[in-house]
C-alpha cells in the first residue's frame, strides 16, 4: 500500500492495544486470579491484596485503561489528520 | 408510613418520570428508531449503556451471590466489567465506523454472505430472548413482594410501561428513559450501602468501608473470615477451588459481554468514532460504581445476617425474618429442637465433631441469595423509604435491560430479516411500522414467558454469555483485525463455536451430565471460552484453504480501520 501515514497509524494503534491489553490481562487474570493466593500475604488496610484486586482493584484499572486509550487515540487521530493535511499540501 | 405505601409512592413517581421522558422523545425515522439518529452524547450514551447492561440480576442477585461465594464472586465482578475494555479497544470504534444499524449487518456485509447474516440473527434473537424473560420475572418478583400485587399483574404493569415507551420511541425513547433509570437504580443501590457502611465501619464510602475497621478494632473482612471459619464455611477472602474454572468462567463472561448485541448496538448511537471509545469508558465508569459497591454490600449483609440470626432464639428475631419466610426464600427448621437458629456448614466433614459438641443437628437456615439486596436494608434496620427505593431501583434495572433487549429483537426482525433478506423493497415507513409491530409482539411474548417461564430460562447466564463468546466475539474481532478472514472461515468458526458450546451446555444442564465429566473441570458457564478458542482455530485453518475475501470487502476493512469519518 502506498499510504505510509495510514500504516503507521494502524501499527501504532496495534502497539497501544498490545500494551493496554497486557495490563488488562495482568491485573484481572494475573493479580485477581492466578497470583491472588501469593498476593494475599500482603495487605492494604483491611484488604488482602489478592482479594482486593479480584473484587475492587482490577475494576478501577479497567476504567483507567479505557480513558488512557481514549486519550492516546485522540492524540494519534489528531497527528494523523495533521500528517495527512501536510501530505496533501506537498 | 409502611414499606408498601412508600413503595407505591416512589415506584409511581419513577414510572411517571419514564413515561414523561418517553413522550418527549418519540422516534420518527428508522434511524431514530434503531440507533437514536446517531445523535446521543457519549456521556449520555454511557449512562444508557450502564442501565441497559445492569439487569435485574446485577441489581438484585449479584451481591447475594458474592455474599455466599466469597472470593470466588470475583468471576462476576471481573467478568461483567472487563468485557468493556475489550469493547472499547477492539470492537466499538470499528463497528461505529462501519456505520450500520446492527451486529448481523456487520457480519452479513463483512462476510458477504446472507447465510452468515441469518445465523447471526438467530443467535441474536435467542440470546436476547432468554435474557429478556429473566427481566420480566424480576419485575414480577419486585411487584409481588413489596407492592403486594399478584405476580401476574406485576408483569402486566411492567410490560405495559415498556410497551409504551419502546413502541413509541424506539432507541431514542429507550435511551433517554434508560438515563433516568440509571439515575434511579444507582441512587437506590448506593443509599442503603452508604447507610450501612456508616453504621458498621463509620465510613460513608462503601468501597473503602469494605476494608474498614469495626468498633472492636478488628477489620471487617478479618471478622467475616473468622465468622465463616467458626461456622464451618471456607474463609471468605481466599480461594478454595481450582483456578482454571474461575479463569474460564471469568473469560466467558468478559468475552460474552463484549459480544452481546444489545450492548454493542448502543455504540452505534453516538455521533463519531472517537465518541464510541469515550462512551465505553463512561459506561464502564457508571457500571463500576455499582460493581465496586456490590462486594461491600455482600460483606455487610453476610456479617449482619450471621450476627442477627445465628444461635438466636427464633421467637426474638426481627419482623423481616418472618416476612421473608412467608415468601419461601428464607427457610428455617428447628432440627435440634432448641428453639434457636443454627446456621452453619453441615456439608463440611471436618466440622461435624465441632457441631456435635455444640449440640447442633444440621444447618437450620436456608437463604436464597436473591433476597440479600432486598432484605439488606431491613436486616440493617434502615427506614422504610430506603427499602421502597430499592424496589424502585430493581424495577428500573429490570425495565431498562428489558427495553434494550426488546429493541434488538425488533430490529433483528424488521431490519435484518425483512429489509435485508425477505422484503428488500420495503419502504422506510413500512419498515418503521414493522419495527413497531415486532417490538409490540416481542413485549407481549416476553411478558407471557415471564409469567410461564420455560425451563431453559433459569440458565440464562450460561446460554447468553457462552453463545455470545463463542460466536459473535470471534467473528467480529477477526472481521476487523484479520484482513484475510473470509466467508468460509467465519461461517465454519461460528458453526463450530455454536454447536460445541450449545451441546456442552445442553448436556450438562438438561441431559444429566455430572460435574466429574467436565472437560478439564470447566463448568458450562465457562465453556464459551473454549468455544471461542475453537472458533478462532477452525476459522483460521479454513480461511487458509479457501479464496480470500473480494476487493470491496478488503476496502471496507481498510475504511473501518481509518481514523475520522471518511
Amino acid at each position: 500500500m502506498s499510504n505510509p501515514p495510514k500504516n503507521i497509524y494502524w501499527r501504532t494503534n496495534l502497539r497501544y492495544l498490545g500494551i493496554l491489553l497486557s495490563i488488562w490481562f495482568f491485573v484481572s487474570y494475573g493479580c485477581g486470579i492466578l497470583f491472588a493466593d501469593y498476593l494475599n500475604q500482603f495487605r492494604i488496610g483491611g484488604f488482602k491484596l489478592g482479594f482486593w484486586f479480584a473484587q475492587q482493584g482490577a475494576i478501577y484499572v479497567f476504567v483507567v485503561l479505557i480513558f488512557v486509550y481514549v486519550y492516546m487515540m485522540n492524540k494519534l487521530d489528531a497527528k494523523y489528520a495533521a500528517d495527512h493535511k501536510k501530505a496533501g499540501e506537498e | 408510613m409502611s414499606v408498601q405505601k412508600w413503595s407505591f409512592i416512589i415506584v409511581g413517581i419513577t414510572f411517571a418520570l419514564y413515561i414523561y421522558v418517553a413522550i418527549r422523545s418519540r422516534a420518527k425515522t428508522t434511524s431514530e428508531f434503531y440507533v437514536a439518529g446517531k445523535g446521543v452524547h457519549p456521556i449520555i450514551n454511557g449512562m444508557a449503556t450502564a442501565a441497559d447492561w445492569m439487569s435485574a440480576a446485577s441489581f438484585l442477585s449479584m451481591a447475594g451471590l458474592i455474599a455466599f461465594l466469597g472470593y470466588q464472586g470475583a468471576q462476576y465482578l471481573l467478568g461483567w466489567t472487563g468485557g468493556y475494555v475489550l469493547l472499547a479497544l477492539l470492537l466499538a470504534p470499528y463497528l461505529r465506523k462501519f456505520g450500520k444499524f446492527t451486529v448481523p449487518d456487520f457480519i452479513g456485509d463483512r462476510y458477504y454472505s446472507q447465510t452468515a447474516r441469518v445465523v447471526a440473527v438467530i443467535c441474536a434473537l435467542f440470546v436476547s430472548f432468554t435474557y429478556v424473560v429473566g427481566q420480566m420475572k424480576g419485575v414480577g418478583v419486585a411487584f409481588s413482594r413489596f407492592l403486594e400485587i399478584p405476580f401476574v399483574w406485576g408483569i402486566v404493569i411492567g410490560v405495559g410501561i415498556v410497551f409504551f415507551y419502546a413502541v413509541l420511541g424506539g432507541m431514542k425513547g429507550i435511551t433517554y428513559t434508560q438515563v433516568a433509570q440509571y439515575c434511579v437504580l444507582i441512587f437506590a443501590y448506593l443509599v442503603p450501602a452508604i447507610f450501612i457502611s456508616v453504621l458498621m465501619v463509620g465510613n460513608p464510602i462503601p468501597q473503602i468501608g469494605l476494608g474498614g475497621m469495626l468498633d472492636d478494632g478488628t477489620y471487617l473482612l478479618t471478622k467475616l473470615d473468622q465468622l465463616c471459619v467458626d461456622l464451618g464455611f471456607n474463609e471468605y477472602t481466599t480461594s478454595h477451588k481450582g483456578k482454571l474454572d474461575l479463569f474460564f468462567i471469568t473469560a466467558a463472561l468478559m468475552l460474552g459481554t463484549a459480544g452481546l448485541p444489545h450492548v454493542i448496538v448502543r455504540f452505534f448511537t453516538v455521533p463519531k468514532v472517537a465518541d464510541a471509545r469515550k462512551s465505553a469508558g463512561w459506561a464502564l465508569l457508571f457500571i463500576a460504581i455499582l460493581y465496586t459497591t456490590a462486594p461491600a454490600i455482600a460483606v455487610f449483609s453476610r456479617v449482619n445476617l450471621i450476627e442477627t440470626v445465628n444461635d438466636k432464639p427464633y421467637e426474638e428475631l426481627p419482623d423481616w425474618f418472618s416476612n421473608w419466610e412467608s415468601t419461601g426464600l428464607l427457610k428455617y427448621e428447628d432440627l435440634n429442637g432448641d428453639g434457636k437458629v443454627q446456621y452453619y456448614n453441615d456439608q463440611n466433614a471436618a466440622f461435624v465433631e465441632t457441631a456435635k459438641a455444640k449440640g447442633w443437628n444440621g444447618n437450620e437456615l436456608v437463604v436464597d441469595p436473591d433476597i440479600m439486596v432486598l432484605a439488606n436494608p431491613e436486616i440493617a434496620g434502615l427506614p422504610n423509604w430506603v427499602i421502597a427505593l430499592v424496589v424502585a431501583g430493581a424495577l428500573a434495572a429490570a425495565l431498562s435491560t428489558a427495553a434494550g433487549l426488546l429493541l434488538v429483537i425488533s430490529t433483528s426482525i424488521s431490519h435484518d430479516l425483512l429489509k435485508k433478506w425477505l422484503m428488500p423493497n420495503i419502504s422506510e415507513k413500512n419498515e418503521l411500522r414493522a419495527a413497531r409491530i415486532s417490538i409490540a409482539v416481542a413485549v407481549i411474548v416476553a411478558g407471557y414467558f415471564g409469567i410461564n417461564p420455560p425451563g431453559f430460562v433459569a440458565e440464562v447466564v450460561a446460554w447468553a454469555f457462552g453463545l455470545a463468546a463463542a460466536t459473535f466475539f470471534p467473528a467480529i474481532l477477526m472481521g476487523i483485525f484479520g484482513k484475510r478472514m473470509n466467508m468460509e472461515g467465519a461461517i465454519a468458526g461460528m458453526s463450530v463455536g455454536l454447536i460445541f458450546t450449545g451441546i456442552y451446555i445442553v448436556y450438562f444442564k438438561y441431559w444429566g451430565g455430572t460435574p466429574d465429566q467436565y472437560f478439564f473441570g470447566i463448568s458450562p458457564e465457562g465453556i464459551g471460552t473454549l468455544g471461542m478458542l475453537l472458533n478462532f482455530a477452525v476459522a483460521l485453518v479454513v480461511s487458509r484453504f479457501t479464496p480470500p475475501p473480494p476487493e470491496n470487502v478488503v476496502k471496507m476493512i481498510e475504511f473501518i480501520r481509518r481514523p475520522g469519518e471518511t
